[in-house]
This record gives structure tokens, sequence and C-alpha cells, in this order.
């Protein structure tokens, strides 16, 4: 093998492996957005359950949170890779003793990482729901809306403004984490570069343009936040 | 928190009978416990001496390692986040802008891939290393691991000093002024520990996500406590091996959490009436 | 949650149809590592190449099925074999008594020697647990080289790497004294230019059988003999028809299959 300039290997095409790292940053990203609406789901609900009356409710809640903020992101990934297959093979065995069951990395990464944020992102409604006065659920209720329509209508877009700064956090944390996925072998980022690391050698060239790609994006999204921010502020000035 | 605390409002009184709200509940607290059984019972079939045999010292080790790597890692973090959050405090442009672009690069990318330019990364690097003489050190995983740990945790660190000093009424620096104290007097006498109870919190959680993160130096050929787990699975393709580690890793993370919560109430008993 | 739990459900049934559908289709799935010079490996492209490649793509010629390739991080290959994502490992896998708990064997496919390999000025002199005592060893986790390395050399320190490319490259910038690994992948690594560092020290002798088995076999999921047959069938038709030999050739230059069992 020539050694290749630093240029070969970072073009486009078969020789270079921009191609492949531009494909592991599309990977993670989709990841990243695949997690967000699942993750935003479960902690909305987890936090409506930490707030419930019912005691019980609040102790389901509250096992959450405890098991998937204190297990190590890696821990509960390699659980959910190498268990989930051997317990859903288990089950579906019963039904159809021929079917496989193809649990890929993605879908893994996917779950374990809306696990985690939706662990973290409870916290975050939950001090929101807090900040919003009762009299905003009774003032709902006195012209008439259903409790559901009080949530919807009048709750949900100040709990959200409210927690917009700290669901950013959780957001940038979610972009992070999705790095460790590549450790069960889905091809984003971190594990395309690491490929190329091993097969070229050039191990702080293609970990530099990995960290590079991760802070792009950490700078994409406050932009992206920014800009949301602001257009919710505007809205909020034209009432 | 404490904000929270305050405004604590009469409990509502408590439903009778068995509202929908109730049955989701017990339905997932049934759910849970059904879980929580499941895995005992797992572990209480698949008990295997010889497994627990062989692989618990090794477990144990990589606890003392894993304990090791974290407390190292954060007292250096430590002492490094004080000249960064001066930095980030500074007037001078220059000083404040290096300060910026290191706490942005150390919380805008993974841990993972901080971790792997250290050891992979630096490891292409051994001739100039030599040559300087840092090699010897760079040379061992542990403190690679060390290394990379050291400079997240700081970035992060610097951020909880800055907040938490910047959290100080600006009055509290102009009376000590007054009263003639200089500087470094005002920061060590005055600031920094009205500072300190409002940083506790912050400091604990960083404490607590050190812990977990530190699963990652398993990956570049440390045997902490994930890297010992995964030698077991390696080799014995038995699940067990990270349910083991997964217990540990969640006792070890609520015992720092309630520590963490006990000191908060006693260094905070005078500000309660 | 219900929301969460439905949509898992709805994700989990159509992963369930996937692999259902794809079992019908007839085409092997076959998992590989794809960090194993020159048996397989990544190139910048995507693709996978090497001799375990070549062979397997041969004996699906042979048996007259399409097939697909799948990379997968070696420690994780059983447990992925397992859980469906491919139906065959043709990743020079030797055949091992643990592992046969685990999964079903084919025949051998080749067999080549494990080896030592040191930075050309070491001064270890040979390759036995008292030439390495106090030393650190680097070794691929979950291969027979590695069992070897943790069994026999207990006296130094076996540090467990997740492919064998880090640990070459770890010998190369001198943070081992000694990596054990295949003959031919330290041989292949010590020809090009990032291997001009090191040199081959010798072969652990005896090499027990127990440890390394009795060569490479492709692996399948316990109980899947008609796979297994079928796969035996292919390798002794490739031997036979020249196939093996032209593969064999186009990668080395000595027979890799080892002594006819």
């Amino acid at each position: 093998m020539p050694a290749q300039s630093i240029w070969t290997l970072l073009s486009w095409g078969p020789d270079g492996w921009l191609d492949d790292i531009a494909y592991g940053v599309i990977v993670t990203v989709l990841l990243a957005l695949a997690t967000l609406p699942i993750g935003l789901t479960i902690g909305f609900f987890v936090a409506l359950g930490k707030q419930s009356e019912e005691p019980s409710l609040r102790l389901a809640a509250n096992i959450y949170t405890t098991v998937f903020r204190g297990l190590p992101e890696l821990v509960t990934l390699f659980l959910f890779f190498f268990g989930m297959p051997i317990l859903l093979q288990h089950l579906i065995r019963y039904f159809r003793p021929e079917a496989t069951i193809d649990v890929n990395s993605f879908f893994a990464g996917m779950i374990v990482l809306a696990l985690i944020f939706s662990s973290y992102a409870s916290e975050v409604f939950l001090s929101a729901f807090r900040a919003i006065p009762k009299g905003q659920y009774e003032g709902g209720y006195s012209i008439g809306l259903s409790k559901w329509q009080t949530m919807r209508k009048v709750i949900l877009p100040q709990l959200l403004r409210i927690a917009f700064p700290g669901l950013e956090n959780c957001w940038l944390s979610l972009l992070k984490d999705t790095s460790l996925v590549s450790v069960v072998g889905l091809a984003e980022t971190l594990r395309n570069a690491g490929v190329a690391a091993r097969v070229t050698k050039h191990s702080f060239l293609f970990y530099s343009l990995a960290a590079l790609v991760f802070l792009g994006l950490a700078v994409v999204s406050s932009f992206a936040t920014g800009a949301i921010l602001r257009s919710l502020g505007k809205r909020e000035a034209q009432r | 928190m404490s904000a929270t605390a305050a405004m604590v409002e009469r409990p509502p009184p408590r439903a009778r009978g068995w509202p929908r709200r109730r049955i989701i509940g017990y339905a997932l607290v049934c759910l849970w416990v059904a879980f929580g059984l499941g895995i005992v019972s797992y572990l209480f079939l698949a008990w295997n001496a010889a497994f627990f045999a062989k692989y618990a010292p090794a477990y144990l080790q990589g606890l003392g390692v894993t304990l090791s790597l974290v407390a190292i890692s954060m007292v250096l973090g430590a002492v490094l986040s004080m000249p960064v959050a001066y930095g980030r405090m500074s007037r001078n442009r220059i000083l404040s802008g290096l300060a910026y672009c290191y706490v942005y690069f150390f919380r805008g990318t993974p841990l993972l891939v901080q971790t792997f330019l250290v050891y992979y990364g630096l490891g292409s690097f051994r001739p100039q290393l030599q040559m300087v003489g840092l090699w010897d050190f760079f040379k061992d995983a542990f403190n690679c691991g060390v290394f990379a740990f050291a400079l997240n945790t700081a970035a992060y660190q610097a951020e909880i000093l800055r907040g938490a000093i910047e959290s100080v009424p600006k009055g509290q620096w102009e009376g000590a002024a007054s009263l003639g104290l200089h500087k470094l007097q005002t920061l060590r006498k005055i600031i920094l520990p009205q500072a300190l109870i409002v940083a506790l919190r912050p400091y604990g959680n960083e404490l607590i996500l050190m812990v977990k993160a530190s699963a990652i130096v398993a990956i570049i050929t440390v045997y902490d406590l994930m890297g010992n787990a995964k030698l077991a699975f390696a080799n014995s393709f038995d699940i067990q091996a990270y349910i083991w580690v997964a217990l540990v890793y969640l006792v070890m993370v609520e015992l720092l959490r309630h520590a963490i919560e006990w000191i908060e109430r006693r260094i905070t008993i005078h500000l309660k009436r | 949650m219900r929301i969460a739990l439905r949509i898992a459900l709805a994700a989990s049934a159509a992963l369930l149809t996937l692999g259902v559908a794809q079992a019908q289709e007839k085409t092997l799935r076959i998992g590989t590592e794809g960090a194993y010079p020159p048996f397989n490996n990544l190139t910048s492209d995507g693709q996978l190449v090497g001799f375990d490649i070549d062979i397997a793509k041969a004996l699906c010629d042979e048996m007259k099925v399409k097939c697909t390739f799948v990379a997968q991080d070696w420690d994780g290959i059983i447990p992925a074999l397992q859980a469906g994502k491919f139906d065959a490992i043709v990743a020079s896998m030797s055949i091992t008594p643990e592992r046969k708990e685990k999964v079903d064997f084919t025949h051998k496919y080749y067999n080549t020697p494990s080896a030592l390999a040191v930075p050309k000025d070491s001064t270890l002199k040979g390759v036995t647990k008292e030439d390495l005592a106090g030393k650190t060893v680097g070794v691929a986790t979950t291969t027979t080289h590695f069992n070897y390395a943790t069994k026999t050399f207990t006296d130094s320190t076996v540090k467990g790497y997740p492919s064998s490319p880090e640990e070459q490259a770890d010998l190369a910038n001198g943070r081992l004294d000694a990596i054990e690994d295949d003959i031919v992948v330290l041989q292949q690594w010590l020809d090009s230019p990032d291997g001009a560092c090191c040199k081959i020290l010798g072969q652990p002798s005896p090499q027990p059988v127990e440890i390394f088995g009795p060569g490479a076999g492709i692996a399948v999921r316990k109980g899947e003999t008609d796979l297994v047959n079928k796969l035996n069938a292919a390798i002794d038709a490739i031997r036979a028809n020249g196939k093996y030999k032209e593969i064999n050739d186009k990668y080395f230059k000595f027979d890799v299959f080892g002594a006819e069992s």
C-alpha cells in the first residue's frame, strides 16, 4: 500500500474516506432525530406520572428515572443489544419456532437512547410543570375545557416554552450519546472514522475529524434552537 | 431545587376507589416488580458458582480501577477547572476566548471521541512525544483515560464553578472591599463558602456522570468494572455478566446520590427556618 | 408510556416480519468481522474483501444461493448470529469446544498456527511463559490466541483489544512488548509499511488443540444441521474442483488448509 497523502484520504470516492464519514454523519443525525420524538413522549408521560397525586404512578415513574439515570449508557446499551434479542427470541419461539428476530443496531440504539433521553427530559418537564401556576389549570376548567383539552391547549404550549432550554441540553447530550452506539457496530460517524483510522493507521486525523463533526453538529443545533426560540418569542410578542 | 421545596402545598385529599390513573399506576408498578423478579429469578436460575468464582474477584478489582480512575480525574479536573473558570470570567478578550473554546470543545464532543483521540490518536505521535519525554505517561491506557477524563470534567467543572461564583451577589464583593480585604482574601473567605453551597449539587451530578462515563475506558483496554464485564461476557456469552455489572453501577450511583443529598441537607441547615 | 409501547410493538412486529420474509427468500446472510486482513477487511468504499469473503462467495456459488455480507464486531459476532442478524459466520473462527456449546461448526476451511510478534529491537528470546514474564502482551479478545495467552502467560499482563489492527498499532508505538495472533495476519501486517517496526518472534509450541481447535470453520446456529451439511459438501467441492486453490494462491504462497483431516 503506497503512503497516501492526507488529501487523498480525505477525498470523496473509492480511495478516500470522506464519503464514508459523510454517510456516518447522516446516520448519526437520523438516529438522534428518530430518538427525539420517542424520548420526548416518554419523558412527558414520566413527568406526568411523577407529579401525579397517585402514589403508585409516582413510584413507577421514579423507578424509571432511577434505573435509566443510574445505569451507565454503555451498560444499558449492551444489556439491550445482547439481552433483548435473547429475550424476544424466547418469547417468539412459542409462536413461530422458525422465526428469527433481527434487532438491528439502529433500532437497539434508538430504544436505549430514548430511554436515557426520556429519563433526563422527564426531570426538565417536571420542573417546568412546577413552574406553571395552578390558576392556569383552574382557568382552563372554568371555561369548560376538559382535562385533556386543558393539558393540550393551555398547559403544553407554556410547558414547552419553559422546558425548552433544558430540553436543548438533553438534545446536545443525545447527539453526543449517539457515538456510543458505534460500539455495537452501527455505522455512524465515530464508527466509520474508527474503521478509517484502523485501515489507514491515521488515527489522529480521523478521530479529530469525528470530533469536528460533533462540534459542527453542536453549532448547527445551537443555531437551530436559537431560531426556534426567536420564533417562539415572536409568537409570544404577537399576542 | 430548594425553591421548589419552599412552595410545597397541602396535598389534595386522596381519591377513593379505583380511578383510571390508579389502575395504570398499579399496573406499571406491577410491571416493574415483575421485571425485578424476573431478573432476580434469572440470576437465581442461572446461578453459576463457577462463573461467580471465576469473575467475582475480577469485578472487585475492576471496581477499584473504576473508583480510582474517577477519583483521580475528578481531583485533577477540579484543579484544572480553576484557571479555566478564571479565564471564562476574565475581562481579557483573549483569555476568555481561549477558555470559551476549551469549554465548548470538551462539552461539544462526545467523551468517547476524546478518549479515542487521546489513546489511539496520540499513539501515532510516539516519536514526538518521546522527544519531550511524555510518552511514558501516554503509554499506559489508564493514564490516557485519566488524561481524557480530567480534561473533559475540567470543562464542566469550570462552568459549575463560574456559575456558582457569579451566583454570589456583587454586593458581597463590594462589602468585602469596603472592609479592606483584597481580592484573593475576599474570594477565599467570603465568596467561595457561599458559592460552594450552590455548587454542591452540580458537583455531585458531575461526579455521578463521571462514574457512569468511566465505563468508556473499557474500550481502550483498561480493565475497569465494565472492562471485566465485557471480558466475562466475551468468554461466557452469558448475559448475566452485564446484569451483575448493571446492578453494581446502579447501587454505586444510588449511594452517591443519597450521600450528596445528605451532605447538602447538612450544610444548608443554617439556611432553613 | 402507552404510545411508546405501541410504537415499540409496531416496530418489533415490523422487524419480525422482516426477519421471516428474509428467511423465505433463500438468501444466506453471512457475518464477518472486517478487521482481520488478509482474511477479511473493509475497503475505503465500504466493501468487504479477503480470503474469507472469497471462500464464502465460492461456497455460495457452489450451493447456488444468493449471499449477502454483514460486518459485525468480533466480540459480538456469536450473539449476533444467535440473534438472527445473519445465518453463518465466515470470519476465520476457530472451532473450539467453548464455541461448540453455543453454535454448530462445519469442518475447517483452513488452519494456520498462532505466533507472537515483537519490535525488531526486542530483547525477548522465546515465547514461553518464562520469557514473557513481566511483559505486556496484546491480543484481540474472544480469540483462541487470547485464551491461550491468558492461560499460558500468567506472569505477564495480557491486554485485550477489540480487533487485530488496534493491537498492531499499540505494538508499533511501544505500548506492548509482544502481540499474539494468527501468523498469516501478523505476516501480512509485517510486510506492510506499518509493520516495518516489528518481526515474528516465534510460534508457541505445542499449540494444544483443545485451545486452538482443528482450524477455522463456519459457524451456524445450533441445530441447523441441514445448513452445516450443505456447507461441508460445498467446502469439499471447492477443494476438489480447484476453486479453493485458486483463492488460496491469490492470497498466500503456501496452502493454508493445513493437514487433511
